[in-house]
């Protein structure tokens, strides 16, 4: 079985690369939206590690992004020039620096998660939502990551072949985890706390790893994001942000990988395909008019979608769980 | 896997969309129109539209006419890099406008700059945003002009203690704090207290009460509109009688709606006054309420100039080529706007006159314009 999802992994660290080499053509608008997609894919999935598996509400992964994403920044910008403009060590520096604001986010994660973690539900999601503004503030303070002027000057790193690479390997850690014997304990947690450690689980565990790893992700994506807009500001890392993400993991399904992914790219492209669809010369001009009001009309499919399918789209119905 | 599929999608989406026709020129504008700053974008959006429309009556330009393309930021970080590569890449843009919020145009100068597009942003006034590289341009002061002038101003009334109380979260407020602070105490004067605050603060007694008892002679509060109505207000309930200093993120719909005559006595730098007599500035503000019904604030009047300026530089390139374009928009001089003569520095920046405003009897009145 373990091999299986080892090939699948190769296999589409392959396509990427292909993809990468491919696409590199194309329009930068849609390339810029097929980063976005990837960015969306390991932000959402590696929340759902917590929100969908585990059954703990974080409202704080733009606050780990942001760590990550300024961690890895930061590493970029002051130590970039060591190694010179060579090809490898650039690229070396770089994925090096995304590992570093995976780990510093991680670390953030572990010190968030140890002492809140013991709080449930409702009173977890507002101490998430406190350390995301605690961290926007503590950016918005320190002059060397730009306060509140932001950081920009980053080298354009990000192409799609990592973005892509990381989102296979999120979706790849993710789903082994869970379906591994030991991964059982994410479920139980969600499923029944009180009978889980009855069994034995330590529950506080199981659920501070799981923070841990989805803060290390959106880290990881955090510093992809950076070094694709080349300029980050403490604004794009709040609460909204947050709620965007959670949007993605209800929309596609709580504890459905694929859903989730689903969710994410349709979620990403959504918005700028109604961009779009106002400029139809085909569409009657009315028709047009009620595209212009995009985000209105965005809001009302989520409105659409939520009313029937509360579950999610893909909520109930686990593609993997077939294989396990 | 899903890859392929997406990528299907994403091709037939591209091959849907717009055809473009050949005899216009397309410009591209991305604004706030929605979120937080949707006044700010609202308002230049609206001088930018106005501008295009009267250059497209009178026959456009090199025999074209232009095409405006705006597109909504939501007042989001990571919008305008997507939106700015749509313009770049699907809508053709032979231009960039945009933005007014300094953080948005950084975000999207760096772009502009890699695909050689010429961008005009009307009201980002952080020094860094033409810093990005020789394709992007402003058409406002940039924030160390407005914390000079403030300071001028203060050292002319006599004023020697001013206390500063600055939002930190908005570089716009650090920027001109910075700049009104190395002026003042350069010239002699004193600074006897610096508070903070951050923008959606609702109570600011603790501050005040701080600055009250050092006893200033006015207090510089360069914030937006928002919070600067409830800083005056609980200003004077805790009895603090000195006028307030700002800066053009005063104007705003909502400022004496809220303060109601709590500002009387206070002054603010600014880009424009609908008060200024000038026939082109009342022609101007004519034309505006006739067309939207409102009076035009600083944005309408840069968002306008700052098309103004960019139709001028495509007739006087003769050609929409990138670069023939940045060369024309750069040899800008004694542009006649709105917002006063503009000539365009070696930086890439304008140097113009500001305008200083003051409220009296709960309204704006135009008190002097103040050249560099």
């Amino acid at each position: 079985m373990l091999e299986r999802t080892k090939i699948l992994l190769l296999a589409s660290l392959l396509l990427c690369g292909l993809a990468s080499w491919g696409l590199g053509g194309i329009s930068p608008y849609y390339y810029d939206i097929l980063i976005g997609i990837g960015i969306n894919i390991i932000l959402a999935v590696s929340l759902n590690l917590v929100n969908g598996y585990t059954g703990q509400f974080s409202l704080g992964h733009a606050g780990f992004m942001a760590v990550g994403a300024y961690a890895s920044s930061w590493l970029t910008l002051t130590f970039g020039y060591i190694l010179g403009t060579h090809a490898t060590g650039t690229t070396f520096m770089y994925v090096a620096a995304l590992l570093a604001g995976g780990i510093g986010a991680a670390v953030a994660g572990l010190a968030v998660g140890i002492p809140s973690l013991r709080l449930r539900g409702d009173y977890l999601a507002i101490v998430t939502l406190g350390f995301n503004e605690i961290i926007k503030g503590i950016i918005q303070n320190a002059e060397p990551l730009g306060a509140q002027r932001g950081l920009g000057g980053m080298v354009q790193h990000t192409n799609l072949f990592w973005t892509f690479a990381f989102a296979a390997i999120t979706i790849y850690v993710v789903l082994n985890l869970v379906h591994s014997t030991y991964g059982s304990g994410f479920l139980a947690v969600r499923d029944d706390e009180i009978a889980a450690e009855a069994m034995g689980i330590n529950t506080t565990k199981y659920k501070v790893l799981a923070f841990t790893i989805g803060a290390f992700f959106a880290g990881v994506a955090g510093g992809l994001y950076a070094h694709y807009k080349q300029f980050v500001h403490p604004e794009g890392f709040n609460f909204l942000r947050s709620v965007d993400i959670v949007v993605m993991v209800i929309l596609g399904g709580m504890g459905s990988t694929f859903g989730v992914v689903f969710a994410a790219i349709l979620l990403t492209i959504l918005p700028e395909w109604l961009r779009a669809v106002s400029d139809y010369p085909w569409l009657p001009e009315w028709l047009r008019e009620i595209a212009e009001n995009r985000m209105i009309l965005y809001s009302l499919l989520l409105i659409i979608l939520m009313l029937t399918r509360p579950q999610g789209l893909f909520g109930g119905i686990s593609f993997s769980k077939k294989r396990a | 896997m899903l890859r392929p599929i997406f990528l299907k999608a994403l091709a037939m989406l591209a091959s849907v969309s717009a055809v473009l026709a050949q005899d216009e020129i397309v410009i591209g504008e991305f604004a706030s129109l929605t979120g937080g700053s949707a006044s700010f974008g609202q308002s230049s959006h609206k001088g930018t539209e106005l501008a295009i429309e009267e250059i497209n009556r009178a026959g456009g330009v090199l025999g074209k006419k232009l095409k405006l393309i705006t597109e909504d930021d939501q007042s989001m970080a990571g919008q305008p890099a997507t939106i700015v590569r749509k313009l770049i890449a699907q809508d053709k843009a032979a231009a960039i406008l945009g933005e007014v919020a300094s953080s948005k145009s950084l975000e999207a100068a760096p772009i502009c700059q890699q695909n050689k597009i010429p961008m005009i942003t009307p009201a980002s006034t952080n020094p860094k945003v033409t810093e990005v590289g020789d394709y992007i341009f402003r058409i406002c002061f940039i924030d160390p002009f407005q914390g000079t002038v403030m300071s001028k101003f203060a050292q002319s009334k006599g004023w020697k203690k001013i206390a500063v109380l600055t939002d930190v979260k908005q570089d716009y407020s650090v920027g001109l704090t910075e700049c009104f602070i190395r002026d003042f105490t350069a010239n002699g004067g004193e600074i006897v207290r610096e508070q903070k605050y951050s923008s959606g603060d609702k109570d600011f007694k603790p501050q005040l009460t701080s600055i009250k008892a050092a006893k200033p002679d006015a207090i510089f509060v360069p914030g937006y509109y928002g919070e600067v109505a409830l800083i005056a207000k609980q200003a004077r309930l805790l009895g603090i009688k000195v006028p307030l200093l700002g800066g053009d993120g005063w104007v705003g719909d909502s400022l004496l709606k809220v303060a109601g005559n709590a500002l009387d006595g206070s002054f603010f730098s600014c880009h424009f006054s609908a008060d200024d007599q000038s026939p082109k500035v009342q022609d101007f503000v004519k034309k505006y309420r006739e067309k939207y019904g409102e009076t035009p604030d600083d944005m309408a009047a840069l968002g306008y100039d700052s098309a103004m300026i960019l139709a001028e530089a495509i007739k006087r390139a003769g050609t929409t080529e990138p670069e023939k374009l940045r060369d024309a928009i750069a040899a800008t001089k004694d542009h006649d706007g709105i917002t006063g003569r503009i000539t365009l520095d070696a930086q890439r920046n304008a140097s113009k006159p500001a305008v200083i405003m003051t409220i009296d009897n709960g309204g704006f009145k135009f008190l002097e314009t103040v050249t560099p």
